[in-house]
């Protein structure tokens, strides 16, 4: 019972990031009708946000070492330590969550580069030219992310107060040997509170109406005199953003390394189209599902019956789901149909 | 827009057998005649020709054939460890298996087309690539890769001989498969590769798939069923990536589960584009260029490049090197995913398209093209 | 020889909310050209779409040839001897025009699937002098070697009836084969399928242009909502006030 709750808890964890990606992916695919293979690099540079944002903090001069008295140490210490002293200290141990603040201009910017000069040249070229020339960028912004910040992963640390285990267990009944990472709750919450406000953004505000609207009937949207273009560039920007946000709260979760953004990109492909193509809905349902489904997969007990099936769930249920549901489970019918 | 007579056809194959045979004499000026680089050609050339069946032909576009030349890889070194170091069944071995896995999977796949498509292969090749690392390591080897081992069974083998000191190294029938004469056995798979790929692609058949990639509907209101079309294809263009995985294995007698990752794919796509899709020539054209260039960027270090760029001004040395320095070297698959950008976005059609529209220039300022030149326009 | 080739038995198909077919039956006679005229929206081109098996109906039959076609894929239908000119024209816009055609011969005399994986094209010449034949016919030849994708709209009409006619059908369903024509170029379009008439093929055709329905049209039907109100000659439908008023305006006659 208890291992149970945890591998739900676990799933739904997961499913958080894969939903938020997924969400991004859906985002630029149904308003857009781009398929972008550059999606998981999204993912992986908002990683790399905070780690970038966090050898920012942490740039240090040498000073003397004065704990070490019989001959000349040296040791670095931050700028931000000299600086502030404790409070500089902290601050650094902050350095994840105060990232977001530093990646959503960030990721907000590269979005709008791709957009406008890359992406949206393709809109008219067919898919299978979508694929690839996103693709191909996604190999350049690896390649660059491993040019500067090398191909080990580099691991990042989650704030202090929250390093430990939450007891869990105790807040529903089951003793207090039930515990689960704190940093873990948190993205979980967080990724709740990022969908919802894609939520409500694309449903409260007139300018996620026409977005939504664009998502139904592109060509219409365009009739009314709706500037779609610069909406186009702002909904790319805006996937980019929640995108980036999944993979800089995951940081703590997941050593960022550049080819996490290739490994992602696959997984965030399944889970849209195990959701339905162009649903977003269905993305955040999907996502949450096949988290809990790979959860329960990896369960010694589960493998110890069908040996593997960890390894390939994910994929089995998109391949099932291709084939007797095509729309996914929440897809509208006329959305890139064959 | 004509189709080539068979003399014609005959014209170009010996054109072609020609070329790559004398491979090591042209490319020795060039600096990459030597038999590692000259086997490579040849190998991701039967990679490319037979992928450029499915794509080219058909236009669908496939993540998941990276999966086939892993499973040929495999079969071929387990060919080795239990029959024989002749690379015959090896080979015969690797087409077969990878041809079946291909007909399993091509009949799943194929029931959707389009996006849906290539993300059912990206989901078969992830799928493969991490069964292979995990449960399937008794067969794969897992991490480390499949290897020969001294005491390895060599059933065939034995009858004949002892086993000897050391490793054994592959062979055909005592031709070695390391040095040039290597080369030559993998030339002349791809010769006769490129051969069924040229009278697939002037028969009947492949024009039929071509029609496929042109209009499918009408394909179908016309009285054809497309499936077998598409799976006969899919299970062609499977087969010659086994071969090609086989052959990696008979000139280096290892096989590791990263040979099958989806993005190992996308090194094919890109060759097959580069070049030009649905031409003959155009994914060979596009895999010596890419397996060229690799050898020599990655080689490349900023020492070599200041030596390079020795005849220039210091400081302005200084600034070619910056530039240039993050794209050799470590860097080349950089300039690999830049080419990759470029190509799509400035010529989808590839060399051959850019080799076409130069030639149109030529023949725009003379007065009429003759129909041979016509005919060669196409590119087939 | 009053054969009935096709006939269509209640059949029925609503599209959401929408009765697009309603009660429809229809007779088509062995060698007669048949045409089918109503307004916009009564439901003409969802017919063909079900006489060819893109659409599955609600209920009722279509039985081709004393054969039901219902629930078959849409090559085994036309391999059963259908063939379907499109109001857009459906071709092969990256083959050539011999191409096109030669592509279709082979569907009737090959059937639904053949490897032939070793046979060079080059080499077919009796379906090549045969696709060449027909696109003299049409009015093609010259260009047999160019783009079909870069054809003007007309030809590519012209081409997808000349890649229909190689194939022999037993029922050729042509779908407004002069929307958008010039009128020089819809004469010999009616020019084209007087011919054909001669040869006494079976044609269902739907058009908007009375000129053309009546210079070619052996029987009238007439399309509206769904069902078929009337039917007979084209005197008969020439005559009759009803239709006159409701459909045709009197304005072509």
């Amino acid at each position: 019972m208890d291992a149970i709750f945890l591998q739900i808890l676990n799933g739904l964890d997961k499913g958080g990031a894969y939903a938020l990606i997924a969400l991004g992916l859906t985002l630029v695919f149904g308003t857009l009708g781009v398929v972008n293979f550059a999606h998981g690099a999204l993912f992986m540079l908002g990683a790399f946000c905070s780690v970038s944002f966090y050898k920012l903090l942490t740039l240090s001069k040498q000073v003397k070492d004065e704990s070490i008295t019989f001959f000349d140490a040296f040791k670095e210490q931050p700028y931000l330590e000299i600086w502030f002293g404790d409070y500089g200290t902290t601050i650094i141990d902050l350095a994840v969550p105060l990232s977001i603040l530093f990646a959503i201009p960030v990721m907000l910017l590269i979005g709008l580069i791709m957009e406008r000069g890359l992406i949206r040249h393709f809109y008219k070229r067919s898919h299978a030219e979508q694929i690839l020339v996103t693709f191909g960028l996604a190999i350049v912004l690896q390649e660059v992310i491993k040019s500067m910040f090398g191909a080990n992963p580099i691991p990042m640390p989650a704030p202090e107060i929250v390093s430990g285990s939450a007891p869990i267990g105790v807040l529903f009944g089951m003793g207090e040997s039930v515990v689960y990472p704190w940093w873990r709750l948190i993205y979980l919450l967080f990724s709740g509170i990022v969908i919802a406000g894609v939520f409500a953004f694309l449903n409260m505000t007139t300018y996620g109406m026409v977005v939504r609207a664009g998502m139904m009937d592109r060509e219409t949207v365009g009739l009314l005199g709706i500037d779609v273009e610069r909406r186009f560039t702002v909904v790319f920007g805006l996937a980019a953003v929640v995108t980036g946000l999944a993979g800089v709260m995951y940081a703590p979760i997941l050593p960022p390394d550049y080819h996490m953004g290739m490994d992602f990109l696959v997984l965030s492909f399944v889970v849209v189209v195990v959701g339905g193509m162009g649903s977003l809905g269905g993305a955040v349902a999907a996502g949450f599902l096949l988290g809990i489904l790979q959860s329960f997969a990896s369960m010694n007990e589960v493998k110890s019956i069908i040996p593997g099936i960890d390894q390939v769930i994910i994929y089995l249920v998109a391949v099932v789901i291709l084939l007797v549901r095509p729309r996914g489970l929440l897809g509208r019918k006329g959305v890139m149909e064959d | 827009m004509k189709t080539p007579t068979i003399k014609q056809d005959m014209v170009v194959m010996l054109i072609f057998s020609a070329v790559i045979l004398t491979m090591p004499v042209w490319l020795e000026p060039l600096g990459a005649s030597y038999p590692d680089l000259l086997q490579k050609f040849a190998i991701f050339g039967i990679f490319a020709v037979g992928y450029n069946i499915l794509f080219g032909l058909t236009g669908y576009l496939s993540f998941g054939h990276a999966a086939f030349l892993g499973i040929g890889s495999y079969t071929a070194v387990w060919s080795f460890k239990l029959l024989t170091m002749n690379i015959l069944p090896a080979l015969v071995f690797s087409v077969l298996l990878s041809g079946l896995f291909a007909l399993l999977i091509g009949f799943i796949t194929l029931r959707r087309s389009g996006i849906y498509f290539s993300i059912l292969t990206l989901a078969f090749a992830q799928m493969s690539y991490n069964l292979a690392y995990s449960v399937l390591t008794p067969i794969t080897n897992g991490e480390t890769g499949l290897q020969l081992a001294r005491d390895d069974a060599r059933i065939l083998d034995r009858l004949f001989s002892e086993a000897g000191e050391g490793l054994p190294s592959t062979d055909f029938f005592g031709f070695s498969m390391s040095g040039y004469s290597g080369f030559y056995i993998c030339a002349v798979l791809l010769i006769i590769a490129f051969f069924i790929s040229q009278r697939i692609f002037h028969s009947p058949f492949g024009t039929k798939l071509r029609a496929i990639k042109s209009n499918q509907t009408r394909m179908k209101y016309t009285g054809y069923n497309t499936k077998p079309y598409l799976l006969t294809a899919f299970v062609i263009s499977g087969m010659y990536a086994g071969l090609a995985g086989g052959l990696m294995a008979a000139t280096d007698p290892l096989a590791g589960a990263e040979r099958m990752q989806w993005t190992a794919s996308g090194e094919v796509v890109l060759m097959t584009i580069l070049g030009g899709v649905g031409t003959l020539i155009g994914p060979m054209l596009g895999v010596g260029i890419i397996k060229y260039f690799e050898n020599i960027f990655s080689a490349l270090n900023e020492q070599a490049l200041h030596q390079a760029y020795a005849f220039m001004p210091d400081w302005l040395a200084t600034v070619m090197v910056t530039l240039t320095s993050p794209f050799v070297g470590e860097g080349w698959h950089l300039t690999l995913g830049a080419l990759f950008v470029l190509i799509v976005i400035f010529l989808p059609g590839g060399i051959m398209e850019g080799m076409n529209l130069i030639k149109k220039r030529f023949s725009k300022k003379e007065a009429e093209p003759s129909p041979t030149e016509k005919a060669t326009e196409t590119g087939q | 020889m009053n054969n009935t080739i096709l006939e269509i038995d209640n059949v029925q198909k609503s599209f959401g909310g929408l009765k697009a077919l309603h009660d429809l039956n229809l007779k088509i006679e062995e060698g007669k050209v048949h045409a089918i005229i109503g307004p916009n929206g009564a439901g003409k081109s969802t017919m063909l779409n079900v006489c060819i098996g893109q659409l599955a109906p609600d209920s009722g039959t279509v039985t081709f040839n004393g054969e039901n076609m219902i629930g078959k894929a849409p090559h085994e239908i036309n391999q059963a001897g259908i063939s379907r000119v499109f109001q857009t024209p459906e071709i092969f816009p990256d083959l050539s025009l011999l191409q096109n055609v030669m592509i279709t011969a082979f569907a009737t005399r090959e059937g639904a699937f053949k490897m032939n994986l070793f046979r060079s094209l080059s080499n077919e010449t009796e379906i090549e002098d045969e696709a060449c034949q027909i696109l003299t016919e049409i009015g093609l030849m010259g260009k047999q070697h160019s783009h079909a994708g870069s054809l003007s709209r007309g030809d590519k009409r012209r081409l997808e009836l000349a890649m229909c006619l190689v194939q022999h059908p037993k029922l050729l369903l042509l779908d407004e084969p002069t929307a958008g024509m010039a009128r020089h170029d819809t004469n010999k379009t009616i020019d084209l399928l007087m011919k054909i008439k001669e040869g006494g093929m079976t044609k269902i055709i739907i058009e908007h242009d009375m000129h053309v329905v009546f210079s070619v049209a052996d029987h009238i039907s007439v399309l509206a909502q769904g069902t078929i109100i009337a039917s007979g000659t084209p005197d008969e439908i020439k005559g009759s006030p009803k239709v006159q008023e409701a459909y045709l305006g009197g304005a072509h006659l």
